[in-house]
């Protein structure tokens, strides 16, 4: 039933309270059922009509006819509520003439009268918002860190714990202990960069930059009794000169665990459900024979392709990062050598009891295969378009 | 190392085609890397491991595909060649250094003509990338491809004394190697020398001056076995690598002296005639040990779990050329006997690794293992986050830089000492960072070499110092913000072209004020009681507009714009803020600890002062003064306007302040706040301050 000004009887302040708020819930009403601009010259006419408005009217029935001593009250009242229809006039019809004709019927009914009202009130219009949002800047985690935090979580889930350790490291932890022995050829592959003026120390004490995160497997050992299972983020250096696929410094993840019971399927489950994790539930595993010093047996840790899905192709073009074999090479894996453990062995490791599995990979081979970047050079230029990809 | 697929098929039916081939070495660790060619030419990109030179060459390959498919191996023999006199003795061997060289073989050929070798023994090493060079020396390379033997060839008549002698060689002696270097020799390396000289250091490279050359009619051919420490480190004292080198190195197999010996002579005999003088000369002094090795099934299963049948184990390493004792399929244990080429072979591990290689990895079933341990997270993990999370929000990039830096850097941008590389790969990159500075002011100019006028870096990591003798890795926190990207960073919401105003003194403070703001959000991670700031900052700051900051009277970081000097001589095109956390400090504080404050119940007031201040009043006194004032409830003493020049005379700055006043006990009153305000008026006045109307 369409608002009609009641007449007063009573004017005090409750009563006129309430007779403005069922005229500003009527003029809610009203504002949002206007569709076009016809509507609004109805809406305008019944309103705002010098003869028999209803403003003219609430003037006439709320004011004219107040007792004195409530004209001031009833005064004020009639002045807030023709201001407020004017202004709910007067937005609509900008919004009209802007050629926003949805702008009501997008308000909806449901819109709390508050913002009706602020919308009724809003002198200065809309703006553009097409516009382009202005953005506080957000820093953005650097790929290869993101990448190896991520692959710690995996294996945080799986109950492993972080560890660390020095990236100046001893002859002995990063080679000896790790079944290196002094002069083997397995040295050979890990193109070192060492520490100068060490020649004066027993070998084992000379110091260098480590060459991968597995002395830490025996560091962590030496602190903590089996079972263990431990992942090492860190970083290592090889005396590489820089190219698009080499930096001198690079970042290993590192992982060991160590039980009594420990077998080379539970290598395999492990990371098959890793991979899993880190790269999609629809990647497979495959194992291949290789050689670490540190692990037997050893191997390397393929994943079917996750740029082809493993068809080496990429519409007709071959797949580059697979070499188009489908396959990824993604880490070095393997059961822990029992010459490792005889040097914990005083720690709780003995070969005969206790059995474990390590693996490692790079991060930033993980991180250039997982974003496509075609340069591991722009890890370390600290280039913002570069890095601002990752925000 | 390339090999080919055609000549692994001599020894082999294979009833696979090469891919189908190279898929099946790859699965057992033969690793076939890539493929080129075709049909006879087809050449294998091989990838094997350090552990296995007994697979480096054609037999050995075609001895792992004989065991996958369960095929018989042919054996490798020479045609007994002709011999001109079987009681002659060939050529006198002594070997002095029987330890170093357990077995030595030679043979001798007479009257046979230098020349190129035959078509099918030159393309063969063609297609392997060896150079065919003669008949003689051709054949020992095609050996050494063949069956993984390196031998040597002399020209018997260029050995003097008419006799070999393995021995060391005396400090300072030379040799002329076949590369045609000359080398100069220490008492460590083993050589063969004849009567007067060296002739060839032992498992590395022949002699130039005994070499096979086309006047060459007779010669002497060795295949020796040598100690592999020996070999790798006369290899490495004198930097040469080669294929014999590579292989001695790793282990030869010992029982092959005299086959080798055999098919060298062989492939002379047939391209260049002649005749084989005497037998084999064998000095075998002692035999390599390999004893026999002790597998127990239930070892086997217990490192690689699953239950792989007796009878499997039994056949994989029978297949693999092992000997095992019991010779029934069925027993908890067997006695294996290693092959001679299968020197890597020592340990029971070494036999589990051989079963589950050819087993094939992806045929154990995959499980995940129970655990029973703990999870611990390290000390600072928590901290680390936050102050990353902080530093992402506050718009730094996080950034990696390299390790390195030089001499000259570190000496500038810190006064730690260095360690320095022994074999670094650039002066400019010899010493282990001892600061990040200098990483990231690099970064900076990389940045702003780009035209990109905004960034924001930052990098956690470690520094590398020497401390009393001992090296130490502390971490450190590095913030870095070009000023365009601080400017920005003032009037909020930064629109990408913001543009850096004048550098007046106006914005000067409040860019320092923005970047400030900033160290002070990673410092209010921490728990600490006062935190305050000096002006104690290194060199490569600017003096007036950088900061240190202390924590209750510990200094923990340093702040503020780089010098000029440091700006032009790192050709920064404008001028950059820098930040400097110890991260060790820091960790010591711990994280701060949230304790909740109640809500105010009654309304603040605030009050505004306006005065002009001489230069040298600096906020932080004015701060202190009324701080000492006690007034509690001042809540809050902030500045509002900074400003100077217009009316305001030189020297001097005009500074609007506000308090905030509250109190937990009740509405403030009109005479209370006056109160307070006027000995706040005070106090200021005091300094020096002159209140504006
Ligand atoms: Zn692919």
């Amino acid at each position: 039933m369409a608002y009609a000004v009641p007449k007063l009887t009573d004017y005090s302040a409750d009563v006129l309270d309430k007779s403005a708020a069922d005229l500003r819930a009527a003029l809610k009403q009203e504002v949002l059922s206007v569709q076009s601009p016809d509507q609004w010259k109805t809406f305008r006419d019944r309103w705002l009509a010098r003869k028999n408005g209803i403003v003219t009217q609430v003037n006439d029935l709320w004011l004219k006819s107040a007792p004195k001593g409530a004209k001031k009250l009833a005064g004020q009242t009639v002045n807030d509520l023709k201001k407020d229809v004017e202004e709910a006039a007067e937005g609509l019809r900008k919004s009209w003439e802007t050629g926003q004709t949805i702008q009501v019927a997008y308000l909806g009914a449901e819109v709390p009268a508050a913002a009706l009202e602020a919308y009724a009130r809003d002198k200065v219009g809309p703006v553009d918002i097409s516009l382009p949002g202005i953005q506080r800047p957000i820093g953005a985690e650097h790929p290869v860190m993101k990448t190896s935090r991520e692959m710690c979580a995996v294996f945080q889930r799986l109950g492993y714990s972080i560890a660390e350790g020095p990236v100046i490291e001893t002859d002995y932890y990063n080679f000896e202990a790790l079944n290196f022995p002094p002069n083997h050829p397995a040295r050979d592959t890990q193109d070192t960069v060492f520490i100068a003026g060490q020649q004066s120390k027993p070998q084992r004490e000379r110091l260098l930059l480590r060459t991968h995160t597995s002395p830490v497997q025996i560091r962590t050992m030496e602190k903590m009794r089996p079972p263990i299972r431990i992942v090492i983020p860190g970083t290592v250096h090889r005396n590489d000169p820089p190219d698009a696929s080499h930096s001198p410094m690079f970042h290993q993840i590192e992982g060991l665990a160590v039980d009594t019971n420990i077998t080379f399927g539970d290598l395999k489950g492990t990371l098959d459900h890793a991979m899993k994790e880190f790269f999609g539930s629809s990647v497979k595993t495959s194992f291949r024979p290789s050689f670490f010093p540190f692990t037997e047996p050893s191997a390397e840790l393929y994943i079917s392709c996750f740029i082809c899905g493993g068809s080496g192709k990429r519409g007709k073009d071959p797949c580059r990062p697979c070499k188009q074999t489908g396959w990824i090479e993604i880490l070095g894996c393997g059961m822990v050598d029992p010459n490792v453990f005889e040097f914990v062995k005083d720690h709780g490791y003995n070969p005969k009891k206790v059995s474990g599995f390590a693996f490692g990979m790079g991060a930033d081979r993980v991180a250039l295969l997982k974003y496509g970047v075609d340069d591991i050079q722009l890890f370390f230029s600290g280039d913002v378009r570069f890095l601002r990809q990752w925000a | 190392m390339k090999l080919s697929p055609q000549w692994i098929r001599d020894f082999v039916d294979l009833p696979v085609d090469d891919g189908q081939l190279a898929e099946d070495l790859t699965a057992v660790g033969i690793a076939v890397e890539g493929i080129s060619g075709s049909g006879a030419d087809m050449v294998f990109e091989m990838e094997i491991g350090t552990n296995r030179p007994d697979a480096m060459n054609h037999y050995g390959v075609a001895r792992e595909a004989a065991a996958i498919y369960d095929l018989p191996l042919k054996t490798l023999s020479a045609h007994q060649p002709s011999t001109e006199s079987a009681s002659g003795v060939a050529f006198p061997i002594s070997v002095e250094e029987p330890q170093l060289c357990p077995r030595f073989s030679a043979r001798a050929i007479r009257g046979t003509k230098i020349q190129p070798s035959p078509e099918k023994t030159a393309h063969r090493l063609q297609l392997l990338d060896q150079r065919p060079i003669s008949n003689a020396v051709d054949a020992t390379n095609y050996v050494l491809w063949e069956m993984g033997k390196p031998t040597h060839v002399f020209d018997l008549d260029l050995l003097e004394g008419g006799r070999l002698i393995i021995r060391h060689a005396k400090n300072g002696e030379k040799l002329k190697t076949l590369d045609g270097v000359d080398r100069t020799l220490s008492s460590e390396d083993l050589v063969v020398a004849d009567a007067k000289r060296p002739v060839g250091l032992a498992g590395v490279m022949g002699g130039f001056d005994t070499m096979i050359t086309d006047k060459t009619r007779n010669v002497l051919i060795e295949s020796a076995w040598w100690d592999p420490l020996t070999v790798r480190k006369t290899a490495r004292r004198h930097g040469i690598h080669t294929d014999a080198s590579h292989r001695f190195e790793r282990g030869a197999d010992f029982e092959s002296t005299i086959l080798s010996c055999d098919l060298v002579a062989e492939l002379i005999l047939a391209s260049g005639g002649g005749k084989l003088v005497g037998n084999v000369v064998d000095v075998a002094s002692e035999r390599l040990d390999q004893a026999p090795i002790i597998l127990r099934v239930a070892e086997v299963h217990r490192i690689l779990g699953g239950n792989l049948k007796t009878v499997e184990i039994f056949s994989i390493l029978k297949k693999l050329g092992f000997g095992l004792i019991p010779e029934g399929q069925a027993g908890i244990e067997f006695e294996v006997h290693i092959p001679s080429w299968r020197l890597d072979v020592e340990r029971e591990i070494d036999l589990i690794e051989e079963i589950a290689r050819l087993h094939g990895y992806d045929k154990f079933e995959n499980s995940l293992p129970s655990y029973a341990g703990a999870v611990v997270e390290l000390p600072d993990s928590r901290t680390d986050a936050t102050l990353r999370q902080r530093a992402l929000a506050l718009g730094y990039n996080e950034t990696v830089s390299l390790s390195f830096i030089s001499h000259e850097d570190a000496e500038r941008f810190s006064t730690a000492s260095v360690l320095e590389l022994e074999n670094p790969l650039s002066a400019e990159a010899s010493v282990m960072r001892t600061t990040m500075v200098p990483g990231m002011l690099d970064m900076l100019a990389w940045n702003l070499n780009r035209d990109i006028d905004h960034a924001r870096l930052f990098e956690m990591g470690r520094v590398y110092e020497m401390q009393r003798g001992e090296r130490t890795e502390p971490e450190r926190l590095c913030l870095a913000a070009t000023a365009s990207a601080v400017a920005a960073g003032v009037s909020l919401g930064s629109m990408p072209d913001a543009r850096r105003r004048n550098s007046d003194s106006q914005s000067a403070t409040e860019e320092f004020r923005a970047f400030k703001g900033d160290a002070e959000n990673l410092l209010g991670v921490f728990s600490y009681d006062q935190l305050s700031f000096d002006r104690e900052t290194p060199e490569y700051f600017h003096r007036g507009r950088s900061a240190r900051a202390l924590m209750d009277g510990v200094p923990v970081a340093y702040f503020g714009q780089i010098a000029e000097a440091v700006r032009i001589s790192r050709k920064l095109r404008q001028d950059v803020y820098l930040a400097e956390f110890d991260l060790a400090q820091l960790h010591a504080r711990g994280l701060r600890k949230v304790v909740y404050t109640p809500l105010a119940k009654y309304p603040a007031v605030e009050r505004d002062f306006s005065f002009i201040f001489p230069d040298q009043v600096e906020f932080g006194t004015m701060q202190e003064t009324v701080q000492s004032l006690r007034i509690s409830e001042l809540c809050e003493f902030q500045p509002v306007e900074i400003f100077r020049g217009g009316s305001v005379e030189p020297g001097k700055y005009s500074m609007l302040l506000r308090a905030r006043l509250q109190s937990d006990q009740g509405t403030l009153r009109d005479e209370q706040i006056s109160a307070w305000s006027r000995r706040i008026v005070d106090t200021l006045q005091k300094l020096g301050g002159v209140q504006r109307a």
